[in-house]
């Protein structure tokens, strides 16, 4: 049974959002980017998948990774990552 | 070296699916396709581990692949996120695929490559996504797709305007389409192509059908000027004087070529090496004394 309906309010342990829009691990081994085709970074806080060769950050939403350039955010130089 | 210019708009090409999503979508033919794809599936002696669905405007196919082969993991790469996802989703585009080389064991692909800019590009990738031994198999829309309808709206703008604008897009012809797959990297590349008529009472029920499958006009070059509510009618008339059958409905082609083809493995069947053979042909093809 789906413990997650619109009634729970109060967080359950391994039942939260971050847990709800994981991303499958199965994707992460097989994406990359699809511009530069270099391997992905998953930052789980920010849920993006980045391409530091592409210097693009791709949005995961609902657990769903978005691999359109157009929709990834442009990463500033000076950033450093993780 | 400059790219050629883009022929199809792709980020159009995904508003107007999701619009046709949103509305009910017409899936008659890729419901089709997807039977006639899980079909050929049927017959392939082979276990399947990562599963690859590239561009399938549904969630149809990559559920029939869960459900044929319940222990693969299904991967969809979808022009849109969309209800009933079996497996796991990405959103990304055919044309700059988001996989790493060497990962899947099949890819499938329904009714999406023949709007690809780079048809031979996309099948590189394609090609390039699979294992060694890997098997492709596809569907798009083929060369002698709605005909009919390109011929009455370039007629009927020409009468009245004097001149045309790009209504139906080019599709690729099922000859070019063994030797694009050969030149991608297949091994035993194999295309061939069914058609299909649907009939409809006249050309509006065919355009209503087209928007609902997200397949109105997707031309980088389409004309920007709303068209004339005229163009259409002549159009139609045309259509039901040229194209009906006896009972006045009117017949709409859409062709469909399968493709397939193998990522190249040392197993598979290839020719023998020229100048490998130890008789002569002429020998061979002589009557057998006795």
């Amino acid at each position: 049974m789906s413990d997650h309906g619109e009634a729970s309010l109060v967080p359950v342990p391994g039942d939260s959002i971050a847990e709800v829009s994981r991303i499958d691990p199965r994707l992460l081994e097989i994406l990359v980017c699809p511009l530069t085709k270099t391997t992905l970074e998953y930052n789980a806080a920010t849920q993006e998948l980045v391409s530091r060769a592409a210097r693009l950050a791709y949005p995961i939403r609902d657990g769903i990774p978005i691999m359109l350039p157009e929709e990834a955010r442009p990463l500033d130089e000076d950033v450093r990552l993780g | 070296m400059t790219a050629p210019p883009p022929i199809f708009d792709r980020a159009l090409l995904r508003r107007r699916l999701e619009r046709a999503l949103a509305q009910g979508p017409a899936d008659f033919l890729l419901t089709r396709v997807v039977e006639d794809l899980d079909e050929r599936l049927a017959v392939v002696q082979k276990r399947f581990a990562a599963i690859v669905d590239i561009g399938t405007p549904s969630s149809g196919l990559a559920q029939r692949l869960a459900a044929r082969f319940p222990d693969a993991t299904t991967t969809r790469i979808a022009p849109l996120p969309a209800p009933g996802s079996a497996g796991t989703t990405t959103i990304g585009d055919l044309e700059i695929l988001p996989l790493a080389p060497e990962t899947c064991d099949l890819a499938v692909s329904a009714l999406a490559l023949q709007s690809a800019n780079d048809l031979p590009g996309a099948l590189v990738q394609i090609r390039r996504a699979l294992k060694p031994d890997g098997l492709f198999l596809g569907a798009m829309l083929g060369g002698r797709t709605l005909h009919e309808l390109r011929t009455v709206l370039t007629e009927a703008e020409t009468a009245l305007t004097g001149g045309v604008s790009p209504r139906v897009a080019p599709f690729a012809d099922v000859r070019d389409m063994g030797g694009l797959l050969q030149r991608a990297g297949f091994a035993l590349p194999v295309a061939d192509s069914d058609v299909v008529i649907v009939r409809y009472d006249n050309l509006f029920g065919l355009m209503r059908d087209l928007r609902a499958m997200g397949a109105t006009n997707p031309l980088v070059d389409r004309t920007r000027r709303p068209t004339s509510r005229l163009l259409f009618l002549q159009a139609a008339a045309l259509y039901a004087a040229r194209f009906a059958d006896p009972d006045g409905r009117i017949r709409a082609t859409f062709e469909v070529i399968s493709l397939s083809g193998w990522a190249p493995h040392e197993s598979q069947q290839k020719p023998a090496k020229r100048g490998s053979a130890t008789i002569s042909l002429a020998d061979a093809l002589k009557p057998k004394a006795g």
